[in-house]
């Protein structure tokens, strides 16, 4: 498994133009490991202290209420709904559709211009009333 | 290998010797996480987060207990089989192999605790 260091690597971050399909393709892994792993403790955590008792859900609502647990909450709904959209984006270029350049570009773009309106949609109601 | 139909002769070649079933499984399991976690998205929008009694309430009815916890499967799994194929494609030699032990760990457990969560509060009645 090892990688002999003297070989050159393909040229790919380094020197392709910066286009939506790639920042579509990264953001994807980096939603996708966000949401596993902040997501995936704090939702194992969320459901422990509710299985635990009032006194153990209320230290979660402490942290989870606080500057940063808001902070978390909102970049995770937004993770969850970029992942989602990007993901639906994946699903329908596995049927061989979207390939052409412009469709490609568009639904790249799509899928950020989506999960940044429907995390707003879901987080003015929210904020409105604190 | 080398008699049977073309299909026959091409299963199981490649380095790799497998990858359509983790390939297929992330796509099913995405399928489900579409419609699981938009219910649970929904669900969490509605309820009154900040009340114990009420979300504890929600929980133990078995619909949502059950949902719950085939949403946790499902997206767990999801995230196993994702985690792995990021874990490939950056970390080489002993740190992979690491890393996917500990991946392994992370999902089965935190799996195994949320599950547990569930079915306390489904078979542990209604709190004092």
């Amino acid at each position: 498994m090892s990688r002999n260091p003297g070989r050159p690597l393909s040229p790919h971050l380094t020197i392709w133009k910066w286009g939506p399909h790639m920042a579509v393709s990264i953001l994807h892994r980096a939603t996708g490991s966000a949401l596993a792993i902040i997501g995936g403790i704090g939702f194992v955590w969320w459901l422990v202290a509710l299985a635990s008792g009032p006194e153990a859900y209320a230290t979660f609502l402490k942290v989870a209420t606080s500057p940063i647990g808001w902070i978390v909450a909102i970049g995770l709904s937004w993770s969850f709904f970029q992942h989602m959209f990007s993901g639906i984006r994946h699903l329908l270029l596995d049927t061989g559709a979207g390939y052409e350049l412009k469709t490609n570009r568009a639904w790249a773009i799509a899928t950020m211009v989506g999960s940044t309106v429907v995390t707003a949609l879901v987080w003015a109601p929210i904020i409105a009333r604190h | 290998m080398g008699t049977g139909t073309g299909i026959g002769r091409v299963r199981g070649l490649g380095s790799a010797k497998s990858g359509a079933h983790h390939w297929w499984l992330q796509r099913v399991t995405a399928a489900g996480n579409l419609l699981l976690v938009l219910w649970f998205v929904v669900s969490l929008l509605r309820l009154p987060l900040m009340d114990h009694k009420v979300v504890y309430l929600w929980l133990a009815s078995p619909l949502n207990a059950v949902l719950l916890i085939l949403m946790v499967i499902n997206t767990f799994w999801h995230f196993r089989l994702g985690l792995q194929v990021v874990l490939e494609d950056y970390q080489h030699d002993q740190t992979k192999i690491l890393g996917l032990i500990l991946l392994n760990f992370y999902a089965i457990g935190g799996g195994a605790l949320a599950i547990f969560s569930i079915l306390k509060i489904a078979f542990g009645g209604v709190p004092a």
